[in-house]
């Protein structure tokens, strides 16, 4: 039986485009001094992010004649920031990472990432340096840029950082759409859905839009305010109702980010799902001294994807996980 | 009913929600960057008719829902029970007024119909695309007039009416789509 299965899921044409886009990103850090550098896709730790699932794999060979759980990479985040300690100066990376249980048409489990880290810089200068990045590639005009909490003050009338719990979840079940907001306790999860149903279709549709100062709890690695504790310095990208980056001013205290690892495995344990080993690594790193810096994390192909005015990243993958 | 879990979710897939089979017609898996999936998911309720949007969180489990589609014969009406039968076992089985709603004007004898049955109940019945009615009344068209002028209600034997040119005439035999209800030719002789 014959089948068209082994064909590109993208066609060859966008793929030679894809390149050209490729190219532009790195000729944009080389312009920039920027350095590009590969780390280990597979690794010892996984990420600690309870709602990302890493993939396992099992190393056998000399000096692990017994064997070693290797995790692929979901991003390569601890291992450039241990290079950003050991001195290696501003950084960046295009590689694949990988994640677990993600398929549709707007994941695929193994997608290209593109990671850099700017020395010096805060989130706000990284927004900067994005925003130039964005619209050389998508030939957009100047991003806008809003807080979180602004954005849910505009949109919603609500304020994220001082409404409670259960009035966060009253807006949810208001809005008829899921009924599991009942049960939910986590209000995280309950200000995810309205920015997913109510924020995220009116933003970023002109051109792209940066929404920073996300809820402290919400900070994964970023730094807390230094004046506001109510929120972290971290930024997310948006354009046409779709995430494409994720960036932060990065958190450099070892001891917070030891706290941070625990509290992760905290609502893992909760969720049921496996808990992760700290990477002591990543934490001697920290505590020999993080430069005070920036970094951000674009999913690169769905900015390709935009760029090609394409709607799902099949159409600029050369095969995805359905026929790779 | 075996259940689903979020990741089995695809078009046409049946579920039960809210006590009713539903048809999932679009599954989108969302998941932020930082955050809990979820599932986005458009279905359309198989009794009622009604679409909707739900939300799953993901890797939560719904019940399947026992719904089968059958190709029958339409048979006859008692005026209560619309009554298909299986061409190849003969069983026979009658749909009430809810199953049948607004398509018993297309119910012609002998149609092979989509029956949707839920635990074994007619819900739905489909007719084909296109079948094939009578003309009972229509009035004469003006000598002269030819097709593209917007034409004249019909009335069909079954008392379906569908806007026909001005050419076809009572006693004839058309071809409609019912899924549109329109008038698409005079039928084949």
């Amino acid at each position: 039986m014959t089948s068209s299965n082994w064909q590109p899921t993208a066609s060859i044409d966008t793929l030679k485009q894809r390149a050209k886009i490729i190219a532009q990103i790195r000729q944009f850090f080389a312009d920039r001094n920027v350095t590009e550098v590969e780390t280990p896709q597979l690794a010892l730790h996984g990420v600690s992010d309870p709602y990302l699932v890493s993939f396992k794999s099992r190393y056998v060979g000399p000096e692990s004649a017994e064997g070693r759980d290797l995790y692929l990479q979901t991003s390569p985040e601890y291992a450039m920031k241990r290079l950003l300690c050991a001195g290696s100066g501003c950084i960046y990376q295009l590689a694949k990472a990988y994640r677990n249980e993600e398929g549709g048409r707007l994941h695929n489990p193994e997608f290209t990432m593109l990671e850099w880290y700017r020395i010096g810089f805060d989130h706000f200068a990284l927004m900067d340096e994005m925003a130039e990045l964005l619209q050389g590639v998508l030939g957009c005009d100047e991003p806008e840029r809003m807080s979180y909490q602004k954005a849910f003050m505009r949109y919603l009338n609500c304020d994220p950082l001082a409404e409670s719990l259960e009035s966060i979840r009253q807006r949810v079940m208001d809005l008829g759409v899921a009924d599991y907001a009942a049960e939910e306790t986590d209000k995280d999860a309950l200000l995810q859905l309205l920015f997913n149903f109510c924020i995220e279709p009116e933003i970023g549709q002109q051109q792209p839009c940066f929404i920073y100062h996300f809820p402290a709890s919400q900070a994964a690695l970023a730094k807390i305010h230094s004046v506001d504790p109510r929120v972290a310095e971290r930024f997310e990208v948006y354009f046409k109702g779709i995430e494409l980056a994720n960036g932060f001013h990065e958190l450099a205290d070892a001891h917070e980010q030891a706290e941070r690892f625990a509290a992760d495995n905290a609502k893992r344990l909760a969720l049921g799902v496996e808990m992760m080993q700290p990477d002591q690594n990543l934490l001697s790193a920290l505590e020999h001294g993080l430069p005070d810096c920036a970094g951000v994390a674009l999913g690169i192909d769905r900015l390709i994807m935009q760029a090609l005015g394409k709607t799902q990243l099949q159409d600029v993958m050369a095969f995805t996980v359905k026929n790779g | 009913m075996a259940n689903f879990s979020t990741n089995e979710f695809k078009g046409g897939l049946k579920i039960m929600l809210d006590g009713e089979p539903c048809n999932i017609l679009e599954n989108e898996y969302v998941k932020p960057g930082k955050g809990q999936a979820f599932n986005r998911v458009r279905l359309r309720k198989l009794i009622s008719g009604k679409v909707l949007e739900k939300t799953f969180k993901s890797g939560d489990t719904v019940e399947g829902a026992d719904v089968l589609d059958t190709t029958l014969s339409y048979l006859y009406t008692d005026g209560e029970f619309w009554h298909f039968m299986n061409n190849d076992t003969f069983e026979q089985i009658a749909a009430d007024s809810a199953a049948v709603g607004d398509n018993v004007k297309w119910l012609v004898e002998n149609d092979e119909c989509t029956i949707t049955l839920w635990n074994g109940s007619p819900i739905t019945v489909t007719p084909p695309n296109f079948v094939e009615l009578e003309i009972t009344e229509t009035d004469p068209g003006l000598k002269g007039d030819t097709a593209g002028t917007g034409g004249k209600p019909a009335t069909l034997s079954t008392g379906a009416v569908v806007r026909v040119p001005l050419f076809v005439q009572t006693g004839e035999v058309i071809r409609v789509d019912t899924r549109s209800g329109e008038y698409v030719s005079r039928a084949q002789k």
